[in-house]
């Protein structure tokens, strides 16, 4: 039995395969945004809120930790419209995407808040710096530099992880694959493009996150 | 309509539950032995074969693993296997532990100091031997923690092989949400099912890395 690869249909598909890694890259940028925005303020609020605040953050965290993204994709999806809370699949999938990112950059973000020595915190306050002048201009920005290569990883760990979204017809890169093998029957060769440009995308987003390190934090990533 | 009480549906994924737990332990079992293979090219001293490797799971981790799973399904029926959904999950679950494994080992190989390679060769150890006997033992027993918490995101990753049609967990969950109209119950119990497995995983390689810490 032989069997031969087919790329013509690859002419014809190259705008639909545009258009969905532009959602995967659209979800991804906004995810990591509000993402690392979030665990900054989890990872503090875990290391100085009151008791009861500390332990919903510790729960959260685990729970996301846990359990698969696609089920909690599906649950905010399907499950919480029956809770009154209707979404539609781009806003489930970013809210999916932010709770999962999340959890891992709280415990990310959290390590390199631990490893800023408290010197630096109490030459700043020494200074006459107010504490939350101390932690947006001292502290954090000595975290993050810490942590940057963790950071980019899981940022790329998230892109890889988004192809599941598909699932809920939002239509990213793996969507528009699965349409095109529906039209072309060629799924093998499909799905080998596709799997291809998400490698490329993720030595991509890999190499503009360092750039990108490198310019504001002067972190020395590789 | 046949009415499904709370229990029905516990009772229906707790059975789905098994096949999740086989294909993880079946999964990480292949992965064990394809990511020592993929160790040795790793580490071994031609360069060719370093290449391979390091190409191999930069392949595996720079690509998703949904994609990973679709070409196993729809791509070894070309080579003319005639191929189920378990066997796809299997064997696409293999390849990604095996990547992930190799390079946690590897960073333990690395790890230990070039003395006790030196120490090896000294004693007159064949290399194989001072792999089998000096190296690898040593370097399991310092990334125990890791491939513990690698085995929790193996077993989160078999939820995707819902996606190829393999009755695990949550393509159990799909079909009974749409006999029911519960996803809420639904989802939430196979989440709390998936956390139960996990969580005591996780904990376990914490442990394992306070105790590696205090050393």
């Amino acid at each position: 039995m032989s069997y031969s690869l087919d790329f013509g249909w690859l002419y014809g598909a190259l705008g639909a395969i545009g258009r969905g890694a532009a959602m995967t890259v659209f979800l991804i940028v906004v995810t990591t945004l509000a993402g690392i925005l979030i665990s900054v303020l989890a990872a503090a609020g875990r290391r100085s809120g009151t008791r009861w605040l500390r332990q919903a953050i510790g729960v959260y965290v685990e729970v996301i930790r846990n359990t698969p993204f696609l089920v909690q994709l599906f649950f905010i999806f399907f499950g919480l419209p029956s809770m009154g809370i209707r979404l539609d699949p781009v806003m489930a999938a970013i809210v999916a995407m932010t709770l999962n990112m999340a959890a891992y950059t709280t415990e990310i973000v959290g390590a390199g808040l631990d490893a800023v020595p408290l010197g630096q915190r109490e030459a700043a306050s020494a200074l006459g710096l107010r504490p939350r002048l101390v932690f947006v201009k001292i502290v954090l920005p000595q975290a993050l530099k810490v942590i940057f290569p963790a950071l980019t990883s899981q940022v790329v760990i998230m892109m890889l992880e988004s192809a599941v979204v598909s699932q809920i017809a939002v239509r990213d890169l793996t969507y528009e694959a699965d349409m095109l093998q529906a039209r072309t029957f060629r799924a093998f060769e499909t799905y080998l493009v596709v799997t291809l440009v998400y490698l490329g995308l993720s030595v991509v987003v890999r190499r503009v996150l360092v750039a990108v390190g490198r310019r504001t934090l002067s972190a020395g990533v590789t | 309509m046949i009415e499904f009480t709370f229990w029905d549906i516990l009772r229906n994924l707790l059975f789905a539950t098994r096949w999740t737990v086989l294909l993880s332990a079946a999964a990480f079992i292949g992965g064990t032995v394809v990511g020592i293979a993929i160790l040795m090219l790793r580490i071994s001293k031609r360069s060719w074969a370093r290449r391979f490797a390091s190409g191999y799971i930069a392949l595996f981790q720079g690509t998703p693993l949904l994609m990973q799973l679709f070409l196993m399904f729809f791509g070894l029926p070309m080579l003319g296997f005639r191929i189920e959904p378990w066997t796809a999950a299997v064997l696409a679950l293999t390849f990604f532990a095996s990547a992930y494994l190799a390079e946690i080992w590897r960073s333990g190989v690395e790890a230990l100091p070039l003395g006790q390679w030196d120490a090896g060769a000294s004693l007159g150890l064949h290399r194989v031997q001072e792999l089998r006997l000096v190296i690898l033992p040593q370097a399991f027993a310092i990334t125990r923690a890791p491939v513990v918490g690698f085995l929790v995101q193996l077993i989160k990753g078999t939820a995707l092989t819902s996606i190829i049609g393999f009755d695990e967990l949550l393509r159990t969950s799909n079909a009974i949400t749409n006999a029911t109209f519960q996803p809420f119950t639904v989802y939430g119990l196979v989440a709390v099912i998936f956390f139960v497995l996990c969580y005591p995983l996780t904990q376990y390689a914490r442990t394992l890395e306070k105790r590696e810490f205090a050393h």
